[in-house]
């Protein structure tokens, strides 16, 4: 894949899969993606609930939760392969090399530790410094995301802080050890408009002035048209687009994407209703032939049902899609309507 | 906005509830702590007319949630009247007539996981207003019922005989919606219906909701905090900030010519999907606690244009241009309205 820059990327991910072994039968939660990241790029990663997006962040971060697993494929960090590091020399990666922001403030804070305590402990896990050289740096990074009065914050708990400001500590304990990639998973989801855009702004400034790369794990489309560089769209376990962030908002190519982009209320014109895409993702353990999207698909072919397609060059961005292939869909079918999203997911 | 004429279908007036979360009594004697009063609503009128939808936006915590369960009756007011279909809600009622009223109005509630009984089939889910209400005559009436319900929700019948579990987040919020049309109300309060949804399915019920009432005329009270879905499904907004009623103004009024500057604010942080390169600004500050509320007008810590006047005093609604804006910035002509155009989609 072609990178804005030259320069080689700083995230590769092939063919990534992750299973779920259950009783019933194994349910690959993420079916065989690859995609890049640029130093310094900001990757969105879209999608519903349940469309795969976090666990491919918790892959890369190698916190994925038993019985998930990894199942193929290879995640290289600066081309050195880190999916199959043992748990010891991840955990020295992780935090060092690859930081990352969850969605809940409150929870990925330990609220029996000061934030200066939970940052000190941070930076000296990953940098030899001396503890005293490690506070001045927590505090330097408390100040540097933007906390009022951080010479007295530092010694607060979490419980004292509100969540917009909880959420810069998050940050602040990402950034600590300087990492090259950040992993933030859907961080402006628990909080308010005002305070989510605060939350952007600051993550927005902090990744350009660190050169440091975001993979940014979201369904807020809003949040992602404003923050990334290029933007990957995820459906049922798969990647239905990837592209430059712009020409996936405003030119969408994948029917999937044009759906859901269609979906968003949108301000300045008021339609009497908004496109909707009838049916629901489809559960792991009922995913068509073909392609996902097809029983959903209004432009679907034949071929939709029998072929899966891979990610092919569309316009700028590249779609997994048959109708950006010269073959074409084949023989046009109406899309599935029997009493449209009465069948059951 | 029509006033006073009598076609008002639902009016609030001076509407407060304030809750009480003191220590226990104990505690506070000891150690000399004061009673801790949240002011959650304190003081707001609206007007509903028959068959419009007015949305109610706002932040975490500014009461507009509380203002939802006040219309229905799950929160008796602290003070301030209600009055539907010009019935005082706290007036003296009998007990049928009381039913009557409360049947003519239901709610949706936000978490469609959370508002269903895991243990009872949709169909009973579904049933219980028509029972509670005595609306059908016999079982076969019941069942006719349940099952056009369940059609007008684009669902099967077939789906009476599943249990909540089996559905998706939107399934479910069209269960709710079902229940909430089953005692053929006339007024839905509907508090967040979509926020715990996916965008496509939150369409998908946007437009539901649309449809129903253009069929059932009926009258919504929408309480969200995504002004975009604000935009696209009212006819009238009002904007909440601790407690109060800061702005009130018709849809297109409200976007293309906010007044206060909390309204311009919270406009400003609408995240901009057109690409126009328009810059989300991001305001300082966050919403103060309610319950030791900032003085005068609540939201002068953080507005840029307050002055000493706003410190101490609190600005009441002033009738402009179809709408109510509580600022005295506007009221003393220093704010000028400012034009605001969106992008359109190409």
């Amino acid at each position: 894949m072609t990178t804005p820059s030259n320069n080689p990327p700083l995230l590769e991910v092939k063919n990534l899969r992750v299973e779920f072994p259950t009783r019933r039968g194994t349910l690959l939660a993420v079916d065989d993606i690859s995609f890049d990241i640029a130093p310094g790029e900001v990757l969105g990663m879209v999608g519903e609930s349940g469309a795969g997006k976090s666990l491919t962040g918790n892959a890369i971060i190698g916190l994925l939760e038993p019985p998930g697993c990894i199942a193929g494929g290879e995640i290289r960090l600066e081309g050195r392969r880190i999916d199959n590091l043992p748990y010891e020399e991840m955990r020295k990666v992780r935090g060092a090399r690859i930081g990352a922001i969850f969605q809940d403030p409150l929870t990925s804070l330990n609220p029996l530790y000061s934030i200066g305590r939970q940052l000190v402990e941070t930076i000296q896990t990953h940098l030899p410094l001396s503890a005293a050289q490690a506070r001045t740096r927590a505090l330097d990074l408390l100040k540097e995301v933007g906390i009022p009065g951080a010479e007295t914050r530092i010694d607060h708990y979490p419980h004292q802080f509100s969540g917009g400001m909880r959420q810069r500590v998050v940050i602040a304990l990402a950034l600590c050890a300087g990492p090259r990639l950040i992993v933030a998973d859907e961080p402006t989801t628990a909080l308010d408009v005002s305070i989510q855009a605060q939350i952007i702004a600051l993550l927005k400034r902090l990744c350009r002035e660190h050169g440091t790369a975001v993979m940014l794990v979201t369904h807020d489309m809003g949040v992602i048209a404003e923050t990334a560089d290029r933007v990957a769209v995820m459906y049922a376990g798969r990647i239905a687009e990837v592209g430059p962030v712009r020409d996936v908002v405003k030119h969408a190519k994948h029917p999937y994407t044009k759906g859901l982009m269609g979906s968003i209320p949108s301000l300045g014109v008021r339609t009497e209703r908004l496109t909707q895409i009838d049916g629901a993702m489809p559960r792991l353990t009922e995913i068509p032939e073909g392609c996902a999207f097809n029983p959903r698909c209004t432009e679907r072919g034949t071929r939709c049902l029998v072929e899966r397609p891979d990610l092919m060059a569309a316009g700028t961005s590249r779609a997994a899609c048959w109708l950006h292939d010269r073959g074409g869909v084949g023989a046009p079918l109406m899309a599935q309507r029997s009493g449209g999203e009465t069948v059951d997911a | 906005m029509p006033d006073g004429t009598g076609t008002q279908f639902v009016r609030i007036a001076g509407l407060k509830r304030y809750f009480d979360v003191s220590a226990p009594w104990l505690v506070r004697m000891i150690e000399s702590r004061p009673r801790q009063i949240v002011q959650a609503v304190d003081g707001i009128d609206i007007e509903i007319a028959k068959g419009e939808t007015f949305s109610l936006v706002g932040e975490s915590g500014c009461g507009k949630s509380t203002v939802a369960r006040l219309v229905v009756g799950l929160y008796p007011p602290t003070d301030g009247t209600i009055e539907f279909d010009g019935n005082d809600m706290a007036g003296r009622h009998s007990r049928a007539d009381m039913a009557a009223l409360r049947r003519r109005m239901q709610m949706i509630f936000q978490d469609p996981y959370a508002s269903l009984n895991p243990r009872w089939r949709v169909f009973d889910i579904i049933a219980e207003p028509i029972r509670a209400f005595g609306l059908s005559k016999d079982k076969a009436d019941l069942q006719k019922r349940v099952e056009d319900l369940l059609r007008q929700v684009k669902l099967t019948p077939a789906d009476g005989r599943k249990f909540p579990h089996e559905f998706s987040g939107g399934q479910r919020q069209r269960v709710s919606i079902a229940r909430a049309l089953a005692s053929q109300p006339e007024f839905l309060v509907c508090d967040e219906p979509t926020s715990a949804l996916d965008v496509s399915v939150q369409a998908q019920i946007l437009n539901l909701m649309v449809d129903l009432q253009r069929r059932f005329g009926l009258t919504y009270l929408f309480i969200s905090h995504n002004l975009a879905v604000v935009y696209h499904i009212s006819t009238r907004v009002g904007v909440m900030y601790l407690g109060r009623l800061v702005e009130v103004a018709p849809t297109e009024t409200l976007f293309t010519r906010p007044k206060h500057p909390y309204t311009r604010m919270l406009l400003d942080t609408i995240p901009d999907l057109d690409m126009t390169g328009r810059q989300r600004a991001p305001v300082a500050g966050e919403v103060p606690s309610p319950i030791n509320p900032p003085s005068g007008c609540t939201f002068h810590p953080r507005c840029p244009f307050a002055n000493d006047r706003c410190k101490v005093e609190r600005p009441m609604p002033l009738a402009i241009e179809g709408g109510t804006v509580a600022c005295h910035a506007i009221e003393e002509g220093r704010l000028p309205v400012e034009e605001r155009s969106y992008a359109v989609n190409s």
